[in-house]
């Protein structure tokens, strides 16, 4: 398939964010794509979970949630800040929802921006059948992958979904991609102790060639989302995590001898 | 080799003591000045004009009060008092004179005045009366001019009521030569011309009024070094002794002689920067590339087996606290325009040698460390960017604007250096380049650039087309068709484009008036000795002395235009939402945003046109098909379409193409004018803080914008309107022609500091800045504090004294500017990133 035809593929996006810094190396534009496979208590972007385009109440004004658009239209607007990507090293990243829920639209995508040299990052957890992913690993300069919990359980009680086939995954990617980035939302009650965050660090470092972590504090900023959206937001009134709290379990993660940062 | 280290030395226990003085003083007016000045004119009456000046310069360098100040390294204080002013008659006198009751009271830069100082000051100002500059001027201008000035079109009132400032001069000179080497190079000039020649007359009491200045320079210094040794022999504290001995030595020596350390050309170097603040009142007085011609002096000590880096970094760090330690007051509408006690000494580091190599060295970073070291608005601090600027002098200068300070400003040599050239400057002297005042570009020491000429409101000829001219019941401009019976965008367009013509063609006319006054009135023979060519040319710069002229006013409301000409182009013209005669009702009636207070002034003035008798029925009666108008929802229907629309600053190619066109209606015009002194104009994209005062002089636009609120800032996006964070902000600005507005263009970012937290943050913040270089943006400037911390800092200005935010081309205390300057400042989109 040529680049004429990757730029006809259709997805279904909720938002594009330009100048982001968090989400891989340097200033990136951050696609965000909609549905996702998981329904985690904590969800900052639940506007994402559902694949269907919605309506939220955003500032007293109903607005209308997810668009379908093409790798054209899509890169038009990626490639608006080249010169930045270019400055500071960023370009694209992928996220969601979950990115691997439309693999034909992200591959799409990602092999249009390596076309023009843009830089690309995918957040994800993995969560689909590894022949999904497979395709996509040669187009991908850096996975920032969500590993939440090593219990399965307790994964599936927050998540919805157990872990299994998201550990299997990790390691057959980590072994075939260029950076594999660990990222550990720190969520208080459920991954909050130094015991669950060893047992991931010790997991991430496992994994081949694995040598970074990102601890990222829980955050009430989803809140708002979820009252427009005549949703319940099931972590009522639980503050983020303290700084010392987080410094702390930076050092419990830096056990395993991983670069450990809080935030991405 | 690289010609410098990154790092710098500790800040000492002096500059703090030194800043919480500045912090204890409060501003206050003194006369003595005004009082000596006057005594010299009285006793001078018929002599040229230019000798009296350089009398009246000599009679206040012999009597103006000398302080030394605690704990100071370096001296020299035009007031008794700290961050105080002297008055400056000569321009201008009425405006203080009836300001005196509410300069301690107002909201823009207060100043106490006590009563014994109206008292003299009332007594010298009967002097002056028809004999300022600003009166000559008004006399100068034509009477259509003088209409649009009161119609407030644009403003001239910067040099219409003060000196002209807005100067770099040579300080190299002055370091290397000392006065007496000028002395003697205006003494062998004088020689070489003969009494018959046709310009001796002129020349020879140039030269003259020339060495009476140097020559009364030299006098203040001694006057200095002779305060500090009588202050040594009193002090009992040894080391403080020692301190004065040394300080009198310094001042006995230079500015008369060559500096021949680092601690002498400091010294040097302030003379010269205050005696420029003494001589006028000016503003923008610019220090330039101190970094570059500061620095043999450095080299010289770094060479000595005793240098003390800790000594240096402390001597620039005082100087740091001099420049805060000078004021200016201005009339209350111009303190608004410029507020935050702004003296604009603009100072800048980095950028490239006049042969094209990098300039980076020592002083550069020390200079970073100096701005660290005080965090306070003065000097407006500046750096250099190319493409070869070392990435750690970036990091550096990133750590500065990450305080939160507002400062430093990064101009970009790429755009500048060959902008220059196109104003014919050469090569060497377009890559030596500084900034002056706000963002103004200039060669130092040869220029006389009038850089900050007026400020031209470009949304008020937009409301000239919907009155075709008329403006409060009066033809103020081109009579142009009724926008009722216009049937496309073009002769819409067409119109605008009409009435900026002539409104263009009146602003000159005011410069060109007010500038003919100052050559007459107020010639500058001190200035003069530090401008290339005046000396040679027998002129002082006003009188066309100068190597460069120009005169750049700047034009501001870019967005507002931007936006507002493409909503009436896709709402009015592509898709017949609403028509032109029901837009300009919109306008008119402010988008049915009727309060109360409105309304009442509307019915009182119905009435009053009316002639009717006040009975409670009319008063229904007109009320009442007020507010029928004003809740028209078709008001508010029209502003919600017009918010829907596009907006410049978002990267959006049809608009912003537009808003380019938009800023050539001002740029083009104007370069086809010249000033009297045989220079050309330049435009400058910039409104200082004005945005706001104007703004309140600015009715509804079709961009949304309620009347009366502040208009864009330079050639930012409007307030509040580019969503799509910095990147998209940055692309939508860096399409204007920076290059065309070669007096300067002013972008405006402001982060929350935590956009620029950690390594990456500021890694991200050098690639914004580079990549809106690489598009060919000329200037950028961020606000780095929270939008929380500046209410708080609006409800607990006790708790926020020190709190340095950027206004516009400068930094200022937040606190003591005016409210709703401050609500701008907090409404302007915050960048953040999560």
């Amino acid at each position: 398939m040529g680049i004429s035809d990757d730029l006809k593929v259709k997805g279904r996006i909720f938002d594009i964010q330009q100048f982001s810094t968090h989400d891989g190396p340097g200033i990136r534009t951050i696609v965000f794509l909609k549905g996702c496979l998981l329904r985690c208590r904590w969800c900052c972007n639940p506007e994402s979970q559902e694949y269907k385009i919605q309506t939220m109440v955003k500032n007293g004004r109903t607005e209308t949630i997810g668009k379908d658009v093409t790798v054209e239209e899509v890169f038009e607007t990626i490639q608006r800040d080249r010169i930045f990507y270019r400055r500071s090293g960023g370009g694209l990243t992928l996220s969601g929802g979950e990115t691997l829920c439309q693999a034909d639209f992200a591959l799409a995508l990602l092999r249009v921006c390596k076309e023009h040299g843009i830089n690309t990052a995918i957040e994800t957890t993995l969560c689909v059948p590894f022949d999904m992913i497979e395709p996509l690993i040669p187009y991908i300069d850096t996975f920032l992958v969500d590993i939440k919990h090593m219990n399965s359980s307790k994964h599936e009680e927050f998540t919805t979904m157990k872990n299994e086939l998201i550990l299997q995954n990790a390691r057959k990617v980590a072994a075939l991609a260029k950076r594999f980035v660990v990222r550990v939302p720190v969520i208080p009650g459920f991954n909050d102790t130094a015991e669950e965050i060893r047992d991931i660090a010790q997991f991430a470092k496992s994994l081949d060639g694995v040598k970074e972590l990102n601890l990222l504090p829980y955050h009430r900023l989803g809140y708002d989302k979820y009252v427009g959206l005549g949703r319940e937001y099931k972590m009522g009134d639980v503050p983020s995590p303290s700084k010392e709290k987080m410094f702390e379990l930076k050092s419990v993660a830096e056990e395993s001898g991983l670069k450990v940062i809080i935030g991405g | 080799m690289k010609k410098y280290t990154v790092e710098t030395p500790e800040k000492t226990a002096r500059i703090d003591l030194l800043k919480q003085a500045l912090f204890d003083a409060r501003p206050q007016i003194e006369s003595d000045r005004a009082v000596l000045l006057t005594q010299s004119y009285m006793e001078t009456e018929g002599e040229p004009m230019v000798i009296r000046r350089a009398k009246a310069f000599k009679n206040i360098c012999e009597n103006l009060p000398v302080t030394i100040r605690d704990n100071e390294l370096i001296v020299g204080s035009s007031t008794v008092a700290s961050k105080s002013c002297q008055i400056f008659p000569e321009f201008s006198f009425d405006w203080v004179e009836k300001e005196f009751d509410t300069l301690a009271t107002r909201s823009a830069d207060p100043f106490y005045i006590s009563e014994e100082t109206k008292k003299t000051l009332s007594q010298v100002f009967k002097y002056w009366k028809g004999k300022t500059t600003s009166e000559l001027a008004t006399s100068y201008m034509s009477a259509e001019t003088i209409t649009a000035i009161e119609h407030n079109i644009f403003t001239p009132g910067n040099y219409f009521y003060n000196g002209v400032g807005h100067v770099c001069v040579h300080y190299d000179k002055v370091l290397a030569l000392g006065y007496n080497g000028i002395i003697a190079e205006a003494e062998k000039e004088l020689e070489k011309i003969n009494v018959g020649d046709a310009d001796y007359v002129t020349k020879s009491a140039f030269l003259e009024a020339t060495i009476m200045s140097c020559r009364a320079a030299i006098t203040y210094a001694n006057r200095y070094a002779k305060l500090a040794l009588d202050m040594a022999e009193k002090e009992s504290d040894d080391k403080r002794k020692k301190e004065l001995l040394r300080i009198a030595l310094n001042c006995s020596k230079v500015p008369a002689n060559p500096a021949e350390n680092f601690y002498e050309a400091c010294q040097s170097f302030w003379f010269v920067q205050l005696l420029l603040q003494t001589e006028s009142n000016g503003h923008s007085i610019s220090p330039g590339r101190f970094d570059q011609y500061m620095y043999p002096y450095y080299e010289m000590d770094k060479k000595s087996p005793d240098f003390d880096k800790t000594f240096a970094q402390e001597l620039i760090d005082c100087l740091w606290i001099k420049f805060n330690d000078i004021s200016k007051v201005r009339d209350d509408a111009s303190a608004q325009g410029f507020a935050g006690y702004g003296t604009f000494q603009n100072l800048i580091a980095g950028g490239q040698t006049i042969d094209g190599e990098d300039a980076t060295n020592d002083l550069s970073f020390m200079t970073i460390a100096a701005t660290m070291h005080v965090l306070l608005p003065q000097p407006s601090f500046s750096v250099r960017v190319w493409n070869k600027t070392p990435h750690e002098f970036l990091v550096k200068a990133a750590e500065l604007t990450r305080t939160g300070v507002g400062l430093p400003a990064y101009y970009n040599d790429e755009v500048i250096i060959p902008s220059l050239v196109s104003r014919g400057l050469t090569m060497q002297d377009a890559r030596d380049y500084n900034i002056i005042g706000c963002v103004e570009p200039q060669k130092s020491g040869k220029t006389w650039g009038w850089h900050d000429a007026a400020f031209f409101n470009m949304c008020r000829p937009l409301e000239l087309v919907f009155s075709s001219g008329i403006d409060n019941g009066k033809q103020i401009s081109v009579k142009t068709k009724k926008v009722e019976d216009m049937t496309s965008f073009e002769e819409f367009y067409d119109a605008y484009k009409q009435h900026m013509d002539y409104m263009i063609g009146l602003m000159v006319n005011s410069n060109n008036a007010i500038d003919v006054a100052h050559a007459e009135r107020c010639p500058l023979p001190f200035l003069a000795s530090m401008i290339d060519d005046c000396i040679k040319r027998g002129k002082t710069p006003e009188q066309g002395g100068a190597v460069y002229n120009f005169s750049g006013p700047q034009g501001f409301g870019i967005a507002n235009m931007a936006d507002s000409l493409y909503a009436i182009r896709k709402l009015v013209f592509e898709e017949k939402k609403f028509t032109l005669s029901e837009l300009k009702e919109a306008l008119a009636n402010n988008y049915g945003k009727a309060d109360y207070s409105e309304l009442v002034a509307k019915v009182v003035k119905e009435l009053q046109n009316s002639g009717v008798t006040v009975g409670e029925k009319e008063i229904e009666a007109i009320t009442k098909e007020i507010v029928e108008k004003g809740n028209s929802s078709r008001y508010a229907e029209i502003r919600e379409m017009i918010l829907d629309v596009a907006k410049f600053g978002n990267d959006i190619e049809d608009i912003d193409a537009l808003a380019r066109d938009v800023a050539y209606t001002y740029t083009k015009p104007l370069e086809k004018y010249k000033n009297p002194r045989g220079g050309m104009f330049q435009a400058g994209l910039y409104p200082v803080s004005a945005n706001v005062p104007l703004g309140a002089q600015t009715g509804a636009t079709p961009d949304g914008r309620y009347a009366y609120t502040p208009v864009a800032d330079g050639v930012s996006p409007s307030a509040g309107r580019d969503v799509h964070g910095p990147t998209a902000s940055a692309n939508s600005v860096s399409k204007l022609d920076h290059g065309i507005a070669s007096n300067g263009t002013l972008f405006n970012m402001k982060f929350h500091p935590s956009a620029l937290e950690g390594t990456s943050g500021i890694e991200s913040f050098i690639a914004l800045i580079r990549g809106y270089f690489d598009q060919k943006g000329s200037h950028v400037q961020f606000n780095v504090v929270s939008r929380e911390t500046l209410r708080d800092a609006q409800a607990h200005p006790e708790k926020y004294q020190g709190l340095v935010v950027r206004v516009a081309g400068y930094s200022a205390l937040f606190t003591t500017l005016s409210k709703s300057l401050q609500d701008d400042i907090i409404n302007r989109t915050e960048q953040g990133m999560f």
